[in-house]
């Protein structure tokens, strides 16, 4: 195919990602140095209240947005440099917690928290899919080829079910005296509030995710299991291989590039955790970075959004993925290399 | 010389392995059976402590709401008769009436005329005829599983969920259609290139598919909302006011979805053979032409499963529509949150369940439908690498 045509089948989608994806991101780098805020004005205001000896009379100085022509409050915008990434990252209180040596105080800026938790979130439940994963692919690999076609369909539920109901899903058989949590309450006999701390909600939405996605891995791991070379299989059985041998030196570097595979898009999916803090309405005690970014675009009581915050954190989170993909990435590109050599 | 013993897995393992299914699936599919079990209930049973109140509805039943022994019957055999029918006749039937070529929209129709036919059945014919049936019927007519209702009409005729459907539809149709028109001719042309320009372009899209939703949404708020100001040098007066708007934020998840778009659909067209295009050029056509009259005849598989992918992600998505909609008028995952966030009484949140249920209820009818398309597209984008 040449040049040509290549670009012209192309061009379309080219044109598209950069309109509707890179222009935005250039213009969320824009924002991040910007802040756009009413245009304030000082008045003298006096407010005279009537009483019986005559009037009261009061001076007040007041701050008041300026209201335009056309019923709007006129605002402008102002280039402030990185004070909208200082006010996200807020370094003095972090420093001043590092210097109490206070954790707590440390998780009580709102950045560093949706941090520390998107990054353990991400990191705990990636193993735990594979794992998951891996084993369900390996049982229905082992069961009859009748069930197969049902456990499948099965597995398939939680996996496309939209994440803020299969959130919500596991929080209404938590909440209150939710049907599990009246059985923990019964085996471990004591009484458990599952939304009252940060740590119960937080292995909640662990729990929650494995659950959405191990399916996903398990049906990958599943179709690479259907390619196994039979003849290695078989040679390492004659070789007196024993059953763990076989899956740890036949199947498994069989199935590594599907492993990276999974991992590097449970990386992309995880690192954006945001509906299960939505499903589990658990702001109060835990935020995630996606969710740091929504609350501050989401308008206050006054209307007003801080966009240029909301463009700091978007800036901060992308960098935050970023490096957490480039080991997996230069992996590809140096298999790209030697494919081509 | 095959050791039987090695071959033969003992018995524990194949038992061990056994009983790992059966608890995935409970894991599996007990959240969703529970919540569907729930709405069906008034509150008292729905959220009561005991698992076996809550199946059996006692309350529900006492107040008169439920259902007898040949309602389940009937109602049970209806649902497996159906399953039986989309997993076999629905796929021969479509492969035998649809035109030449037209796959995807035959797919469509049938589809949707299988499933309106279903609930016009479903709900519509079998309740009237059911209760007389319960009515000669005597003891075996007499209920026994508290069931109701109530709680779906609410959602759907008191609360203008239907608004939301809607809009629904609107934007995964919109998404749908234009992520794939514009997907299905990149996917092929990356497909059919090995310049080093299609490996970049490829890795650019990787890098915009790990991309924060919020991160775009950022960019498109401020725009959305001034964009009245904006246009109007362009469109003058009638230039729009974006913010708000169900169509505009097809633009908005096509985006977000087109790099996952042209990744799938470009490891579909390398599973087909370049021969055949090849041989197309050889008889004088042009590439868009061999595109059109022998790819896609072809490709409607690829193209039905990356559909699927989009219109989920279409479907599912909570951040973009919730911030680029107004709360009035938006699509069912966003319009539910806010129903539960203002849950007052138990009443509230039995309805917010059964808000829940009517939206992932399409899905499932969905994974039965296309589980064999849904599992190749799966693997299809891993096992290429």
């Amino acid at each position: 195919m040449n040049q040509k045509t290549f670009l012209a089948f192309i061009g379309p989608s080219v044109l598209m990602m950069v309109l509707f994806i890179a222009l935005p991101l250039a213009t969320v780098l824009k924002q991040s140095f910007y802040v756009t805020q009413p245009v304030y004005q000082t008045l003298e205001v006096e407010t005279c209240s009537p009483t019986f000896t005559g009037q009261v009379c009061l001076k007040e100085i007041k701050t008041i947005p300026i209201i335009g022509d056309n019923g709007k409050v006129i605002t402008q915008t102002n280039f402030v440099g990185f004070v909208n990434y200082q006010n996200v990252i807020e370094f003095p209180r972090a420093i001043a917690a590092f210097a109490n040596k206070s954790w707590s105080q440390f998780m009580a800026i709102d950045f560093w928290k949706a941090l520390r938790f998107t990054l353990s979130f991400t990191l705990i439940t990636l193993p735990l899919v594979l794992l998951f994963g891996l084993l369900i692919a390996l049982c229905i690999n082992n069961a009859a080829k009748s069930i197969r076609g049902p456990v499948i369909f099965i597995s398939l539920l939680p996996m496309i079910i939209t994440p803020v109901i299969g959130a919500l899903s596991i929080r209404w058989l938590f909440i209150g005296d939710g049907i599990l949590t009246s059985f923990l309450e019964w085996w471990l006999v004591r009484d458990i509030a599952m939304f009252a701390q940060a740590w119960t909600i937080e292995l909640m939405m662990m729990m929650y995710r494995v659950w959405h996605v191990a399916p996903f891995a398990a049906i990958v791991f599943y179709a690479g299991l259907q390619t196994v070379n039979q003849d290695t299989v078989e040679s390492a059985i004659i070789d007196g291989a024993s059953r763990w041998q076989k899956l740890r030196y036949v199947i498994l570097p069989h199935l590594m590039p599907l492993i990276v595979f999974v991992t590097l898009i449970h990386l992309m999916d995880s690192y954006r955790v945001f509906e299960e803090v939505v499903g589990f309405s658990s702001q109060a005690h835990v935020i995630s970075l996606q969710w740091l970014t929504y609350d501050f675009l989401t308008s206050d009581l006054m209307g007003n959004r801080s966009i240029g915050r909301a463009s700091a954190s978007s800036m901060l989170t992308m960098i935050g993925i970023v490096l957490l993909l480039i080991p997996v990435l230069r992996g590809v590109w140096l298999d790209y290399k030697g494919k081509r050599l | 010389m095959k050791d039987k013993n090695l071959i033969q897995q003992p018995i524990a393992l194949r038992l061990s392995s056994y009983f790992f299914l059966i608890f995935w699936c409970i894991v599996a599919a007990f959240p969703i059976f529970w919540i569907s079990v729930m709405s069906v209930k008034l509150p008292l049973d729905a959220f009561n402590s005991n698992p076996l109140n809550v199946i059996f509805g006692m309350e529900t039943l006492s107040k008169g709401k439920g259902l007898s022994l040949i309602d389940i019957t009937v109602g049970l055999s209806i649902i497996l008769f159906t399953a039986k029918l989309t997993t076999g006749w629905l796929g021969r039937m479509v492969n035998k009436y649809s035109p030449n070529g037209y796959l995807g929209f035959g797919w469509i129709i049938g589809a949707m005329a299988f499933g309106l036919s279903f609930i016009i059945i479903f709900f519509g014919i079998m309740p009237s005829v059911l209760s007389l049936f319960n009515d000669i019927s005597g003891p075996l007519g007499n209920n026994i599983l508290g069931f109701s209702t109530e709680h779906y009409s609410t959602v759907w005729f008191e609360m203008d969920f239907i608004k939301n459907f809607q809009n629904s539809i609107m934007v995964t149709t919109g998404v749908v259609t234009i992520s794939l028109t514009f997907g299905t001719l990149a996917g092929y042309g990356l497909a059919r290139s090995g310049s080093n320009l299609a490996f970049w372009i490829l890795i650019i899209a990787l890098i915009f598919r790990a991309l924060p939703h919020s991160v775009l949404v950022t960019g498109y708020l401020p725009f959305f909302i001034n964009s009245a100001e904006i246009l109007r040098p362009i469109f003058g007066e009638s230039a729009p006011t974006l913010y708000g708007m169900p169509w505009a934020t097809v633009a908005v998840l096509v985006a977000i979805n087109q790099p996952f778009t042209i990744w799938m659909l470009r490891s579909f067209f390398q599973s087909i053979p370049s021969e055949l295009d090849e041989a197309a050029r050889v008889d004088g056509c042009s590439h868009f032409q061999a595109f059109r009259r022998v790819i896609m005849p072809v490709m409607w598989p690829g193209v039905i499963t990356t559909g699927l992918f989009s219109f989920l992600l279409a479907y599912n998505d909570f951040l973009v529509t919730s911030m680029l909609l107004e709360a009035q008028n938006t699509t069912m995952v966003p319009a539910i949150a806010s129903m539960f966030n203002m849950e007052t009484t138990t009443t509230d949140q039995v309805v917010a369940v059964a808000a829940a249920v009517s939206i992932i209820a399409p899905l499932f009818f969905l994974v039965m439908f296309f589980q064999r398309q849904i599992v190749s597209g799966l693997t299809a984008g891993a096992v290429k690498g």
